[in-house]
């Protein structure tokens, strides 16, 4: 029997049964749209949050103080770490393969500017942010000032501080107080907005080497480190390891890598995606039991024929191959409707809601159509299977 | 050509044994007009399933075209049943979703014929049987002569050594039934054996050869020449 004949004969009994086709295709196509409406704002999802973490840059390495770990001994003994200082930064800036390291810290304080005030984040930063991190200086630039421990009180603002502080007026060369310590203004950095919940409009950019005396730290909270993106994350961290270790005498420091994090995250994200790709695929399996009915009363209905096709000439395995046939054309026939109402509803999601970010990878469209006929091949084979095994001569006489 | 030896057939019916067929010894020559007749629970029904290969002796011995298909598997059955016998119902079993001609093509289908000989094939038996304007049609368009000649059509297309028919002209009136009839009986000048089960005597009197049965019996096995 030809592949062309098995889907005559399957679409013929389409054709005759068109509206119990169109439902029982229909409960696999809503399973399938389920699948994939809730994977592809998954997918977005996962792809959205991605791009956030890595709007910096993703060939950028992390420092910071301190290390996790269980120790055999008095904790209070190996437990505390030296803090990371502007000369471990500048250490690593000898290091192969970095390009710039931009030492970091964090904090609240008052900004003040001809009698307005505002209440802000304060960011200890090296001379180099803007070029290691992909965040550009709208006007003016970054402080110059070679020595980052000798760096004169000069600070780049956020978009949100000229607009509330300074309104019309320019803010380049105005003498701004943070924390009651008056900086020249020399930069205003460009509008970012909101990155996972920190508005980077509304931030100061001081030199590290005051934030730390501003905020009263003793070190840095993390130096990162940018480096060549044409080599590998691990080589630079071994670096930047033995050189820490050597500086510090034992392993109290943290080593993350923006590449690492990512993975990590992408991981996470992935299995969520898969879990409410999982939820969808419970309507699936309704749909699934919808083609077991149907195939079960087309072989009730059917028997007489059954009874035919082996006196014409069927073999058992011919009659199993025709069933089964029909319950994967059914099935595949409502997974690609599945596909278009699926793909439909979520790309008309985002054109509703454009801030809804969704992505239907063709690889999961062609999972789900895969899963779709796998679903009709398991529904079909109880009911193939007793087709096949029909007696001829009992089927030939029913009516 | 067909021979059945000693073959007997027992059903179990409830915690009851059935004797359909006790004994039967038959042969069978190519081209040779058969009919079968005789009460229901005679065990004709039994017997047309057995040399159709539907069903399989307990004991015995059949011989198709001198060979022996009496323990061959399912598979091996299929091809016999495709490639030497040919069906005709009483209710014509054609399949209703299938146009005449489909219906026609179906066991060439089923024998994995390529679509140009099928397409050839049926042309020719649908033009000899009167039915090039039906093709197209389906079962519920046709008349019962005509559904009876799209499946003798169906029955011949693989060329059978042996055609058997259950009450052929069970569900026709009597014109359209003697025209069947005649249809049949054409067949045996190619050398197709005809073996027709029925309880009209009237019908079964033009065979060549009148098997009359009883209890799974053979009462008579009667001959006359033409």
């Amino acid at each position: 029997m030809y592949l062309r004949d098995l889907v005559t004969l399957t679409s013929s009994s389409f054709l005759t049964y068109r509206m119990r086709s169109f439902l029982t295709g229909l409960g696999i196509a809503i399973g399938i749209a389920a699948v994939i409406l809730l994977t592809s704002i998954g997918e977005g999802l996962h792809q959205f949050v991605l791009q956030e973490f890595s709007q910096f840059g993703t060939n950028i390495i992390s420092v910071q103080p301190g290390k996790t770990q269980t120790q055999g001994g008095n904790v209070g003994i190996f437990g505390s770490s030296r803090p990371i200082t502007l000369e471990d930064a500048d250490a690593l800036r000898r290091l192969p393969y970095v390009e710039y390291v931009i030492p970091g810290l964090v904090g609240n304080a008052e900004v003040r500017y001809q009698g307005r005030t505002r209440r802000t984040m304060v960011l200890g930063e090296g001379r180099d942010f803007s070029k290691a991190f992909t965040m550009k200086v709208q006007s003016g630039s970054f402080w110059t000032d070679a020595d980052d421990e000798q760096a004169r009180a000069q600070a780049v603002i956020g978009s949100k501080i000229q607009l509330e502080l300074f309104g019309d007026v320019n803010p380049l060369g105005q003498y701004l107080r943070v924390g009651g310590q008056r900086y020249r203004v020399v930069g205003v950095m460009e509008s970012k907005g909101q990155i996972l919940g920190m508005d980077m409009d509304d931030a100061v950019f001081i030199p590290a080497a005051r934030a730390m005396e501003l905020l009263n730290r003793p070190g840095l909270m993390e130096v990162n480190v940018s480096y060549r993106a044409d080599v590998d994350a691990e080589v630079v961290i071994r670096h930047i390891k033995n050189r820490m270790i050597e500086r510090h005498g034992r392993e109290d420091f943290t080593i993350i890598s923006q590449e690492e994090a990512l993975e990590v995250l992408g991981s996470v994200l992935s299995i969520l995606t898969f879990a409410v790709g999982a939820l969808g695929a419970i309507s699936l399996l309704v749909g699934a039991v919808g083609i077991l009915t149907i195939m079960t009363m087309a072989v009730t209905e059917r028997t007489a024929e059954i009874g035919l096709l082996r006196a014409l000439g069927a073999r058992q395995q011919q009659v199993l191959v025709l069933f089964l046939g029909e319950a994967m054309m059914l099935s595949a026939l409502g997974g690609v409707l599945g596909l278009l109402i699926g793909i439909g509803i979520a790309q008309g999601l985002h054109l509703l809601v454009p801030a809804l970010p969704v992505h239907t990878p063709w690889i999961f469209a062609a999972l789900a159509e895969l899963t779709a006929v796998t679903i009709g091949l398991a529904a079909g084979v109880v009911p193939a299977m007793h087709a096949a095994k029909l007696d001829p001569v009992e089927a030939l006489h029913a009516e | 050509m067909i021979e059945l030896q000693n073959v007997c057939r027992t059903f179990i019916v409830g915690d009851q044994k059935v004797e359909a067929l006790r004994d039967i010894n038959l042969s069978f020559g190519a081209g040779e007009y058969i009919s079968i007749m005789g009460p229901s629970g005679s065990g004709k029904s039994t017997m047309l399933n057995m040399l159709g290969l539907l069903d399989r002796p307990n004991l015995g011995t059949y011989l198709l075209d001198s060979g022996n298909v009496t323990d061959l598997n399912d598979e091996q059955l299929a091809r016999v049943r495709r490639e030497k016998i040919g069906f005709v119902f009483q209710s014509f079993h054609l399949v209703p979703r299938l146009t005449a001609a489909q219906n026609v093509e179906l066991p060439m289908i089923l024998a994995g014929i390529p679509v140009e000989e099928r397409r050839a094939r049926v042309q020719v038996l649908m033009q000899n049987y009167g039915l090039s304007d039906r093709a197209d049609h389906r079962p519920d368009q046709l008349s019962g002569g005509q559904r009876q000649r799209v499946a003798i059509a169906r029955a011949t297309v693989m060329n059978p050594t042996v055609l058997l028919a259950d009450e052929p002209t069970g569900n026709l009136d009597q014109a359209t039934g003697w025209e069947v009839l005649k249809l049949l009986e054409g067949l045996l000048a190619q050398g197709i054996t005809l073996v027709l089960v029925t309880h009209d005597a009237e019908i079964g009197a033009r065979a060549h050869r009148q098997i009359h049965m009883l209890d799974g019996r053979i009462l008579s096995d009667e001959r006359q020449t033409p």
